[in-house]
């Protein structure tokens, strides 16, 4: 378990460190992700080491629980979230919602398009 | 009684309290979750935040003294998010095949969130602050918090923002998929990774490890895309 935790810690470092050093826009553990993703696909094997996975898997199953902290801190705009409730309400509401849609709709699209042209029909 | 005074400022200063509140909040969230079977109103996320938030208030607790002790699984959101390549490498082969649709799907659908947030912004005549906030407010807290930042937002507004639409994803997005007719896995994967992120993630995990590898990629996708695009978008439509 051990094992897992720190390989996750060294990819998120070696991001943070790539992004510092390269002064990308993107946060570390983004790149972290993309570096974890291109070495097990290096390993040429489909299943990810069990130490690794173990850990992954347990810290993904309570993904929401890591993001309550920050999500008490709408108490700090409390005052700012009374005086413009209107386009923030509708921004997060109507503008999710067909965020979702229109992303779905096209996914499925294009999915469905794609695989025709390689005549594999699902 | 001067041990209960004692106890408070015991309780105050170490972190012990705040990590304790966050977990039993969460751990009553998830009960409700359960009890809901699932059901995505039900979100965890948004109970735990509620009632944590409510004893904040109620007792007057400054919220930066709650983060003091609650930033230990604050922390783990960045583990977390490198974890994310597990699952995604796990299902590869699946992924594989429709990778260039899920791309064009997720760079679209974040263009148009980012749109979206500033057209109902503009339409609504909120202030330049608040309409720079709305624009990244579909990738994860720590890139939109960032973007905003360099385009002129309010960073800890933008977080709030986020965590809303997050929650919204998650919650009501099941619904306006089965609406249109959305039932592609896959494509339920990219919608909910597009708009809502991590909190989406977490959920398409639990419903489907299709669903939730693709949701993975493209909430990854999408803070890779806004956090390289948006700032060039910006200065190019505001200068």
């Amino acid at each position: 378990m051990i094992g897992g935790l720190a390989a996750l810690l060294l990819c998120q470092l070696a991001g943070e460190a790539l992004v510092r050093a390269l002064s990308l826009p993107v946060p570390g553990p983004v790149i972290g992700m993309a570096l974890l993703f291109a070495a097990l696909l290096a390993r040429r094997r489909p299943q990810p080491p069990e130490a690794l996975e173990r850990v992954a898997d347990g810290l993904l199953s309570h993904l929401g629980l890591l993001f309550v902290p920050a999500g008490v801190g709408v108490v700090l705009h409390l005052p700012l979230l009374a005086r413009d409730w209107a386009p923030l309400s509708l921004a997060v509401l109507a503008g999710t919602l067909a965020t979702i849609g229109v992303t779905g709709l096209l996914a499925q699209a294009l999915l469905r398009r794609q695989e025709a042209g390689q005549e594999r029909p699902r | 009684m001067q041990g209960l005074a004692e106890v408070w400022v015991y309780l105050a200063r170490e972190p012990l309290a705040a990590l304790t509140a966050t977990l039993l909040a969460w751990l009553a969230a998830m009960r409700v979750a359960r009890a809901a079977r699932l059901h995505p109103l039900a979100n965890p996320v948004l109970f735990a935040v509620l009632l944590l938030a409510g004893a904040l208030v109620a007792a007057g607790i400054d919220y930066r003294a709650y983060f003091e002790g609650a930033q230990f699984v604050h922390f783990l959101l960045g583990p977390a998010t490198v974890a994310l390549a597990v699952p995604l490498a796990r299902q590869w082969q699946a992924v594989r095949a429709s990778a260039p649709a899920a791309v064009a799907s997720v760079v679209a659908g974040g263009a148009f969130a980012a749109l979206a947030g500033v057209g109902i912004g503009h339409a609504l005549s909120a202030t330049p602050e608040v309409t720079a906030s709305l624009a990244p407010r579909s990738v994860t807290t720590p890139v939109a918090m960032g973007v905003a930042a360099r385009i002129g937002g309010l960073p800890a507004l933008t977080a709030a923002v986020v965590i809303c639409c997050g929650i919204v994803g998650a919650a009501l997005g099941p619904a306006v998929l089965n609406l249109l007719g959305v039932r592609d896995w896959r494509a339920r994967g990219v919608a909910i990774g597009t708009a809502a992120h991590g909190i989406g993630t977490a959920r398409a995990l639990a419903v489907n490890p299709t669903a939730g590898a693709f949701s993975g990629l493209a909430m990854g996708l999408n803070a890779l895309a806004t956090a390289l695009l948006l700032p060039l978008l910006w200065r190019l439509l505001a200068g």
